[in-house]
């Protein structure tokens, strides 16, 4: 039976702790987020140039990225970096660079997915019309992968705010450190780990769920949705 | 003779819009029955509703001697009496036309696959398919793919079938190989319920035809009676519009004035 | 980078991925099932368990792994349900894969045309027949590039089974680095081992989604 140990959430500033701790956690998502972003549009471009030498570094970038698990990069960057180069980089800003480099090339390749899976014929047609290329970009091809891309794009950024559980690894402070912390006080009360361990189960939830709803429900608004009916 | 269906004032409403309002019919033995009226009228829904795709809102729908209306559970057991096929086909695209006729017979009769075979054979051949038992689906055209999907509901040695516009998406050179498989259907006697929108096909193989409007069987008659003489104003009109007020008969109103012109110059 | 440490360590990383890939492969299995067992349920509507499965894939999907284990590893035994390690990797893995696969199967199914069930439904076949011979072969044939993004996505997880006294590719590694010092050999190594790991899978998944798409449905076996 899981006992009063519920309690031990609301003792003290215990709560508040778990909040502290949960914002190092979106502070790192966020941060990743902006970068992965920004850098994930130009790694698109990049992506779809002809040249080989930029080709066959993203390629090499993407591979990295999708064989890896990210913990492994974790490991290479935080414990690696200060042993190959002698950068000793805190765990935070590892964090981030780790997740930005993988959120990048996730991002990039979304855009890369939603720009190519424009069929050729919406250029054509625009083409034919007589627009310009800048008029086709504008009004064709930028409202169109922008609907594609918005829906993945939040639903990257629910995976990398799951991801950031990782950093406890590296021995960030946040919100899943700061539990382990409160049940090492509360030692004596047994159901004090189960609900530690719940409440930041439910922390996640609570703040990935709500942008999953939303990147779903941005999807099916967004499709070209045939109506279907019964004669 | 006891008919081997009765539909009696079935009921079925769509997010609160009545598609059927109080249909009832009877099919006999060895009839064929063409219901024919406008889109939305309720036809493809009456059909939907006999083999169960659709659960009727009130009403009762009996084969022969079983109530099969509100069954649950024992659904398919039905079904295995009543064939239908659609406009669209659909045929199993990942399986051959031979393991497509198989599957039914096979699977849910469980008869034996060779006897099943050679039956289906036999048939292909009589649809003017025979040799392509080994071709997927998508190699087919429209027309073959509907001879196919008849076979396949055929050899289930179906009481009653169920056609629900099947010519409806097929290029026009196709629609005759199609539609001369049900006349032969019907010339061996099977009992059919067809909606369809093809009238000089319904005219030929209906012993029976019913309009439908607004979810309710408007008129009823032999096609005879029906296609000469339509005694409701609604049928009349449904009639009226297949044929095509003919240019030539009204006089040519050309585009330019050069006719006009012409007469003047006269 | 000391060769001769590598060397000597690489029979460590063989047994650490064993465990890494056993456990990851008990998982996915189990994942496939689940994952079937949820879509179904929500295809054919199934009172109850519809609900069930749709709200245990919103939570699944929408919290971490590492997580889900300290919940399962740490958390549960103090409310009296003790799980060993092996199983806490089994169930964690099973609990997040089960729902993206059920999303993958989803999918697959969504993109059967419903006619294709009613033609099935026509031909007097049973739920289950019906499943099984018309539905499950269409719906797996497009699945198959996300079931198999799903298992490399699962076994690249199983890092996290670091967090777990089970002796997987990370703890391994995380043994050999605090131990002797050599990071740099030890995470070389560590990379290696999941490019070997990931390798196969990855061409795997390639060949059979080149298969089904060059022989479309023509490969199929026959009723």
């Amino acid at each position: 039976m899981p006992d009063l140990g519920i309690s031990v959430l609301f003792r003290g500033i215990n709560f508040q702790r778990l909040l502290l701790g949960l914002w190092v956690t979106l502070r790192i998502a966020l941060i990743t987020i902006g970068v992965s972003l920004v850098l994930g549009l130009l790694f698109g471009l990049l992506m779809l140039r002809k040249n080989r030498l930029s080709r066959g570094f993203c390629r090499l970038w993407l591979e990295i990225v999708r064989f890896m698990p990210q913990l492994v990069l974790l490991y290479l960057v935080y414990f690696g970096f200060a042993r190959l180069f002698g950068w000793n980089l805190d765990g935070e800003l590892s964090a981030v660079l780790v997740f930005s480099f993988w959120g990048t090339a996730e991002m990039g390749d979304l855009f890369r997915g939603a720009l190519t899976s424009i069929p050729k014929h919406q250029r054509e047609s625009a083409a034919a019309l007589g627009l310009t290329r800048a008029q086709i970009n504008r009004y064709i091809l930028l409202p169109q992968t922008a609907r594609r891309l918005l829906p993945q794009a939040i639903n990257l950024s629910t995976r990398i705010i799951k991801t950031t559980a990782l950093v406890k690894m590296i021995n960030v402070t946040e919100v899943l450190k700061v539990g382990q912390q409160i049940i090492g006080q509360y030692y004596r009360e047994p159901a004090a780990a189960f609900w530690v361990y719940a409440a930041v189960f439910l922390l996640y939830f609570l703040i990935c769920w709500p942008i999953s709803l939303l990147a779903g429900w941005l999807e099916k608004r967004y499709q070209d949705g045939p109506a279907a009916g019964a004669a | 003779m006891e008919p081997i269906l009765r539909v009696k004032e079935i009921q079925k409403s769509f997010d609160g819009t009545g598609v059927l309002r109080g249909v009832s019919l009877e099919i006999h033995e060895g009839e064929v029955i063409v219901i024919i009226g406008p889109s939305g009228c309720g036809k493809s829904t009456l059909l939907r509703c006999i083999n169960g795709l659709e659960k009727i809102d009130g009403g009762e729908i009996w084969l022969r001697d079983q109530k099969i209306s509100g069954l649950e559970k024992d659904l398919h057991l039905v079904r295995q009496k009543i064939g239908m096929v659609f406009q669209s086909y659909d045929l199993f695209p990942h399986m051959k036309v031979m393991d497509n006729l198989l599957l039914g017979p096979t699977k849910a009769l469980k008869r034996p696959p060779e006897e099943v075979r050679a039956e289906a054979m036999e048939m292909l051949k009589r649809v003017g398919l025979g040799d392509r038992a080994d071709a997927l689906p998508r190699t087919l055209s429209g027309g073959q793919k509907q001879r196919v999907a008849l076979v396949r509901a055929m050899l289930m040695h179906p009481q009653l079938l169920l056609l629900d516009e099947i010519t409806a998406a097929l290029d026009p050179e196709m629609v005759s190989e199609v539609l001369n498989v049900v006349i032969d259907l019907a010339e061996q006697g099977m009992t059919m319920a067809i909606v369809t929108h093809e009238m000089r096909f319904a005219e030929a193989v209906a012993d029976r035809v019913l309009f439908m409007e607004q979810g309710v069987i408007a008129e009823e008659g032999t096609p005879e009676e029906f296609f000469r003489e339509p005694r409701t104003e609604r049928a009349r009109r449904f009639l009226q519009s297949f044929t095509y007020a003919s240019a030539r008969k009204l006089g040519k109103r050309p585009l330019g004035s050069g006719e006009q012109r012409e007469e003047a110059e006269t | 980078m000391d060769w001769s440490f590598i060397a000597a360590h690489v029979p460590d990383y063989l047994a650490g991925a064993w465990v890494t890939l056993r456990f990851g492969l008990y998982g996915v299995g189990c994942s496939l099932g689940v994952g079937l067992l949820c879509c179904l349920a929500r295809y054919f509507r199934v009172p109850v368990l519809r609900g069930l499965a749709h709200g245990y894939i919103e939570l699944a999907r929408n919290t971490p792994l590492m997580v889900q284990l300290f919940f399962l590893y740490a958390g549960l035994p103090r409310v009296g349900i003790r799980l060993s390690a092996e199983a806490c990797a089994v169930i964690g893995l099973t609990f997040l894969g089960g729902a993206y696969m059920a999303e993958a199967f989803r999918s697959g199914l969504e993109s059967v045309d419903r006619a294709q069930r009613e033609a099935g439904e026509c031909l007097g076949l049973t739920r289950a027949q019906n499943i099984r011979y018309v539905l499950l072969p269409q719906a797996l044939a497009t699945a198959v590039p996300a079931l198999f993004a799903n298992v490399f996505f699962l076994i690249k997880e199983t890092s996290m089974f670091s967090v777990l006294a089970l002796m997987d590719l990370m703890n391994v590694a995380d043994t050999l680095r605090t131990s002797g010092g050599r990071t740099v050999e030890v995470l070389f190594l560590l990379a290696a081992a999941y490019l070997a790991l990931l390798l196969p899978v990855s061409l795997a998944a390639t060949f059979t989604e080149r298969r089904l798409r060059y022989a479309g449905f023509g490969n199929q076996r026959s009723v």
